[in-house]
């Protein structure tokens, strides 16, 4: 019982850090039909700015403290640069998909080469609070800390993305953007600002799965975005293009089978993800949120 | 002549097809203009094209003001409202919300729209999916008449809608023209005759014919150029 709450709880920790990944993801290719392959770069930035300005954060005494403000300057770096992408890269590309996968997958490319470049291939260690490291006993398993930081982070985001959503101006252009972008114009709503938010709020969202894996695996390497970026494409297809909450359901389920795969299949449950994938596509259900993948 | 919308020399391509060939013709202000046609010769991607919807090459000048070089969004802002062939209601918003959305400048007629379409306010918070074809059509219109417009470019409002929802439209174009000036596709020649002062007509992307809408008494002309008998 206690392998299987374990399991459970870690399963949810990583739905939610492909969440994190997957909300962005599905807001950007819902609103502007942009498959951003750079999604992963948005997390990676946010990962090494938390974990470089931490570094530079030696005078502060208080490693929690060091760690808020370092995670705050990842959450900023992370948004500031999706908005740039959006800004320099992806406007000048709408409507030309080929083109918006061809430099969103250069650019996912050069960001790994620039951080290898620059801090080199092993991975960093991430310092962060104590009480991360520490553990509690539910239901006779020995829960690391950081998972309920993980589900916590997760379940605020998306109450934080749905209220957004349904009760701002932004949130009822973006929803609206999602269903009939040309429409949204021809009412003299100029969708372009939308889109850079979307592009920043996801980029907001995707450094903090950055930080949050870095507290998860202690540690952050180059590669780290782009892993993540895969299970996260995973979740948006199942989950629904465009839906936040398809998202959020498939993130949980895509969580939890790796998970009890894994533990109890030899290893397997990577594979065990790709095939639900492939079972979705196949099937070609109405999906967890009512499309099409 | 000179008008409130002026277009010259309107040319669009979609894919291979040549879609309109120069066409050129004026909008005066005041009252509706109805620009007429068979299927497929135009209609449609003319409105597209004065909004900016689907790239075009020409001058389009409103109130005397280039256009043709703004986004979509600036050319609405100056003053165009547009009631699209399809609705294009936001399916997954409230009525509400589809309202709420087109909002501009501050300064929305909810009591003007809420006066013509009463029902609208009973359902202000039912997803507009779920709306009937003629309720859909009223939150497109109403969408349009919520800002004050120079020029309202409404296409095939009564299209698909059953005599008497037909008829009621027809009633709240009537009241909106006697504000503002509207360019109208619409293929029901009885509502033409009722609402529209004069007609523009397209054939294979170009004009063949603008006069005043006693025109469409001409039963020899109207068969010529609409293909159409004088009781359509």
């Amino acid at each position: 019982m206690s392998t299987f709450v374990l399991l459970t709880i870690t399963g949810l920790g990583l739905g939610a850090m492909y969440f994190l990944v997957a909300s962005g993801l599905s807001l950007i290719y819902g609103l502007m039909g942009v498959l951003n392959f750079a999604h992963g770069a948005f997390l990676t930035v946010g990962a090494y700015a938390t974990w470089f300005t931490e570094s530079k954060l030696g005078g502060i005494s208080s490693v929690t403290l060091r760690f808020l403000l370092a995670s705050l300057v990842g959450l900023a770096v992370g948004a500031l640069f999706a908005a740039l992408v959006e800004l320099v890269l992806i406007r000048p590309l709408y409507l030309r998909h080929i083109e918006q996968v061809l430099v969103t997958v250069g650019l996912s490319l050069a960001m790994v080469a620039l951080v290898q470049g620059i801090w080199g291939n092993d991975a960093r260690l991430y310092a962060v609070p104590n009480w991360f490291r520490e553990t509690t006993h539910v239901g006779g398993a020995t829960i690391p800390n950081d998972r309920w930081l993980d589900i916590g982070a997760a379940v605020l985001v998306l109450a934080g993305l749905k209220a957004f959503l349904r009760y701002t101006r932004y949130g009822l252009v973006i929803r609206a953007g999602v269903e009939n972008r040309a429409m949204v114009t021809a009412l003299g709503i100029d969708v372009r600002k939308a889109f850079t938010l979307v592009f920043a709020i996801g980029g907001l969202a995707a450094a903090l799965a950055g930080i949050l894996s870095g507290v998860y695996f202690t540690e952050v390497d180059p590669g780290r975005g782009t892993s993540l970026l895969i299970f996260a494409f995973i979740v948006v297809v199942i989950g629904g293009l465009g839906s936040l909450t398809g998202s959020a359901v498939a993130s949980v389920v895509v969580g939890l089978s790796q998970q009890y795969v894994n533990y109890y299949s030899s290893g397997v449950g990577d594979l065990s993800v790709v095939l639900l994938l492939a079972l979705v596509l196949l099937a070609r259900p109405a999906t967890l949120a009512g499309r099409t993948a | 002549m000179s008008g409130l919308l002026e277009i010259r020399d309107l040319h669009v391509f979609l894919g291979e097809s040549h879609v309109l060939q120069g066409v050129s013709f004026d909008v005066p202000e005041g009252g509706i203009t109805a620009l007429l046609g068979r299927n497929g010769v135009g209609k449609t991607t003319t409105l597209r094209a004065v909004l900016g919807l689907v790239p075009r090459r020409g001058s389009i000048r409103l109130a005397g003001a280039a256009i043709e070089r703004d986004p979509t969004h600036k050319i609405v802002q100056s003053g165009l409202g547009y009631v699209p062939e399809d609705r294009d209601v936001f399916a997954g918003l409230t009525v509400e919300e589809n309202l709420r959305l087109a909002e501009r400048n501050g300064a929305a007629r909810y009591d003007l729209v809420y006066e013509l379409f009463p029902e609208l306010k009973e359902r202000a918070r039912q997803r507009a999916g779920t709306l009937s074809g003629g309720q859909q059509q009223m939150v497109a219109i109403a969408r349009a008449l919520l800002n004050p417009n120079r020029l309202l470019l409404i296409d095939e409002p009564t299209k698909g809608l059953a005599p008497a929802l037909v008829s009621d439209v027809a009633h709240v174009l009537e009241r909106v023209a006697e504000a503002e000036t509207a360019l109208l596709v619409e293929q029901s020649l009885g509502v033409v005759r009722r609402l529209a002062r004069s007609i523009i007509v397209l054939d294979q992307g170009r004009v063949v014919h603008t006069g005043a809408a006693a025109d469409l008494d001409d039963e020899a002309l109207v068969h010529r150029l609409l293909g159409v008998g004088h009781a359509a």
